[in-house]
């Protein structure tokens, strides 16, 4: 294993390079989170850092928390950090094809989270318009408090974010097209490397679009152009035509640009957590898929239709009711493939019950997480789908609870068990196990505690981006009792996570001292061996029976013959 | 769990009572959509316990496992579990899912892809930072035209009104929204500033009030009362407290109600 070298091109550095960063973010992303919580059922307590939060200091933090989570945690840890980590071994490279374009998109990735953390420090303030950023509110600097300089650097983030992440595309494509060892063929490929495949085409038409909008829209803020702002514009009972003549725009059109990013940024965090899953499954049920080109077929539909739905969070923007059909049909379409792969996990687990190791290692148990989240949020996606429904459910909590549950929980307990199996590979050492599983059934509970609620707030009527339950109508005072429960379920919920914290840094100091494949796993990444000659002749997931266990079958023949 | 579960149904469990014409048939759609989808939940979910609590004697893998093997790695053999578990099912939940679809489109189609009828009454709903207006177009059921520069809330005219534009002169400008009952309503929802969302749980009813843009939803109320309007589109720092009210009212008693505000419109 090559020392950790923070500022070298190195594949496995950049990767633990980038889940730093991502713990950095999930650290402050979850702090915000929590002072929200706390702000919703008491708005005039003193909170640490902030003093009292005032409405607009509550949706600071709502589009801080969003930003922190989609992009530098959700995006930058599955597949920039873990990508960096074990692809290039999972093929049998030595190295990225493009070293130094990772190490580029690192320091990019870093500069951008600087930039939008320096939004809290500006007069002002952070923006508040949402991670969304809808304009005018978005392109007007009288429009609200941190929509001046707070809302230029969210731009300039999210814009230097939008290159890194199209380098790291390239970066990605180049290495799986090019640097595949002798006989990894695609049918060859670990389910992970086809996750990985489908997310950087997605990413690479995804934020290229993103890039364009977020200059489009500094544009408008700052050179009169015209793209999302309507003639008429009256804020703050002032004409701002008068002031910044600019031509006739439309913000639909960066609503088109924005979920055109939008949508597939959720197949972006969440592909790489379905290869995850398939292959820990396979890994732990010593069992290969019930179909390996099933499994395939899926991610590659879910990652076309992925980029073709991006209306349904439109159904009531003033989109065209007809283009309103059209996805809606589109996005049912897209749960075809996901059940595909729902069912095909629990097939795996059907398959795999008797041969299953015993008992399950804490980077199982949050692949079951994984499981349980992808279908208690997934199976909502087909009611909002649904835009008659929508037409109630959009934009109130029943939508935050569904993305929460299958983008933010299902996406967070993925990548804790990819932490707890590759942790090997970053530090040499195993992390404790049984702190890993009381870090497993605290933070389920209180997952389920804090989003499964916001179900039945949605339900009842509730908009989300509400700083306050109060106002004059029955239908947001009621909820307080509900969103009390809901606040102490996220304090439980973010406790939950100081075990992992000191059960990271414990283990990187004194944990366990791992053997050479410690999951007796069959991929590429385990063996210690030089890749240079590598070999492959065997599928991943192949385990045969020797004497009365299994054991596996490294994909690299190799490895074999040293045995 | 059970404590979480008595907690929610106690203090607040499903949706404000419908009182529009197109309301219940998508409330029973939801209805449906929950139950079944809320079936399949409880089923994977018990699956995955079941899989996790089975106890197996460690024995079985040797006694059992070289005719095991030979099953699982033989192409017929995953062939039947491909259709078993996951060809068959994924059909089943394929035509699941068409019939949800062919089910909600069919409504959406009828709420959405005509306009109101044009007896309907007319409404224009504009929404400002943090505020909604609600503007009739008064005896000669015609809007006067606005212009922005002309806005000006605390001289009493938010709208911009153009007092030169005789068609406006009888326009009435309110700021909760009051609907005889049984009558369809045709709404104009614009913006002046930033994106909003008209927002009427009762009604079943939502719209981005986009600024440049008029959109326009129609619907029937049925059911005199009081229900919320929200902002649903989050649109700066009082986002959370633009909130009003419609009044559903039966005929004659918004007959009333529209004639006081006439006069008082004339009296100004």
């Amino acid at each position: 294993m090559t020392p950790y070298r923070p500022f070298s091109a190195d594949h496995r550095s950049i990767g633990i390079n980038y889940l730093l960063l991502a713990l950095c973010a999930v650290t402050i992303g979850t702090l915000l989170s929590l002072f929200m919580r706390i702000h919703i059922i008491a708005p005039f307590l003193r909170l640490p850092f902030f003093g009292v939060v005032p409405p607009e200091g509550y949706l600071a933090l709502v589009t801080m928390h969003g930003t922190l989570m989609v992009f530098f945690v959700l995006t930058s840890a599955p597949v920039n950090g873990f990508a960096s980590l074990v692809l290039p071994s999972q093929i049998g490279a030595r190295s990225m094809a493009l070293p130094r374009l990772n190490a580029v998109s690192f320091w990019l990735t870093t500069l951008s989270l600087a930039v939008l953390l320096a939004a809290f420090f500006v007069p002002g303030g952070a923006p508040i318009s949402g991670w969304t950023n809808y304009p005018p509110l978005s392109g007007i600097a009288a429009a609200g408090p941190g929509q001046a300089t707070g809302m230029d650097l969210w731009l300039i983030s999210i814009g230097i974010f939008c290159i890194a992440s199209v380098l790291h595309a390239v970066c990605l494509l180049t290495t799986i097209w090019t640097r595949r060892c002798a006989g990894m063929f695609w049918a060859r490929l670990p389910l992970t490397v086809w996750s990985w495949l489908t997310t950087a085409v997605l990413m690479f038409f995804a934020f290229s679009v993103l890039l364009a909008a977020v200059v489009l829209l500094l544009s408008d803020r700052h050179f009169g152009t015209g793209f999302f702002i309507p003639k008429g514009e009256v804020i703050n009972g002032m004409m701002y035509d008068r002031l910044h003549p600019h031509a006739d725009g439309s913000p639909m059109l960066w609503l088109h640009l924005f979920w055109f990013f939008g949508h597939p940024e959720v197949y972006i965090a969440i592909l790489p957590a379905m290869g995850l899953a398939t292959s820990l499954l396979a890994n732990f049920l010593r069992r290969p898929p019930v179909s390996y080109r099933f499994m395939v077929a899926t991610t590659l539909a879910i990652g076309a239709f992925g980029l073709m739905v991006w209306g349904h969070h439109m159904f009531v923007s003033g989109m065209n009711p007809y283009a309103g059909t059209v996805f809606g049909l589109m996005t049912m379409a897209i749960a075809v493939p996901s059940s595909g792969k729902a069912l095909g996990w629990f097939a795996m687990l059907f398959q795999g019950r008797e041969t299953r190791i015993r008992p399950l290692p804490s980077p199982m148990l949050f692949i079951l997480g994984f499981l349980s989240f992808f279908v208690s949020g997934g199976l909502t996606g087909p009611i909002l789908a649904q835009p008659v429904l929508d037409a109630y459910l959009h934009n109130t909590y029943f939508v935050v609870g569904h993305f929460h549950l299958i983008m933010a929980m299902a996406g967070v307990f993925a990548l804790f068990a990819a932490v707890y199996y590759w942790f090997p590979l970053m530090t040499g050492r195993l992390m404790n196990d049984r702190l890993g599983k009381w870090h497993f059934w605290l933070s389920l509970l209180g997952a389920y505690g804090t989003f499964f609620p916001m179900y039945d707030a949605g339900l009842a009527g509730l908009p989300r981006h509400y700083a306050q339950l109060t106002g004059s109508t029955s239908t947001v005072a009621s909820m307080l009792r509900l969103q009390t429960g809901i606040t102490h379920s996220a304090l439980l919920l973010a406790s939950a996570q100081l075990l992992f914290l000191v059960n990271l840094f414990w283990s990187a100091r004194r944990g366990a001292i791992a053997p050479e494949n410690p999951w007796q796993a069959t991929t590429l990444e385990w063996t210690a061996s030089d890749l240079k000659e590598c070999q492959v002749s065997h599928s991943p997931y192949e385990y045969r029976f020797d004497g009365n266990a299994l054991s596996p079958v490294m994909q690299c023949s190799f490895q074999q013959k040293q045995e | 769990m059970p404590v979480l579960g008595a907690f929610i149904i106690k203090t607040i469990w499903w949706m404000p009572p419908d009182g529009s014409l197109h309301g219940p048939a998508a409330d029973g759609l939801l209805w449906f959509n929950l139950v079944v989808l809320g079936l399949l939940l409880l089923l994977a979910q018990a699956l995955l316990i079941f899989v996790f609590l089975r106890r197996t004697h460690p024995n079985n893998l040797s006694e059992r496992g070289p005719k095991g093997s030979k099953g699982l790695f033989s192409s017929t053999h995953a062939k039947k579990l491909l259709w078993r578990y996951e060809l068959l099912p994924l059909i089943a939940l394929t035509l699941l899912y068409t019939g949800l679809a062919i089910a909600a489109q069919r409504l959406w189609a009828a709420n959405r892809f005509q306009g109101a009828s044009p007896q309907a009454l007319q409404v224009e709903v504009t929404g400002v930072q943090f505020q909604w207006y609600f503007r009739y177009p008064g005896p000669d059921a015609v809007f006067g035209s606005t212009r922005a520069e002309l806005v000006n809330a605390p001289a009493g005219n938010p709208l911009g009104l153009d007092p030169a534009d005789a068609r406006g002169q009888d326009d009435i400008v309110s700021s909760v929204l009051v609907l005889p009952a049984g009558r369809e309503v045709d709404l104009g929802i614009r913006s002046l500033d930033v994106i909003h969302g008209f927002f009427v749980p009762g009604m079943r009813v939502k719209q981005n009030a986009v600024p440049g843009m008029e959109m326009h939803i129609h619907f029937t109320p049925t059911i005199p009362g009081d229900y919320p309007i929200l902002c649903s589109q989050i649109c700066g720092s009082g986002h959370a407290r633009m909130q009003t009210h419609l009044r559903v009212v039966p005929e004659a008693e918004y007959k009333t109600w529209l004639s006081q505000h006439g006069r008082k419109r004339a009296a100004e």
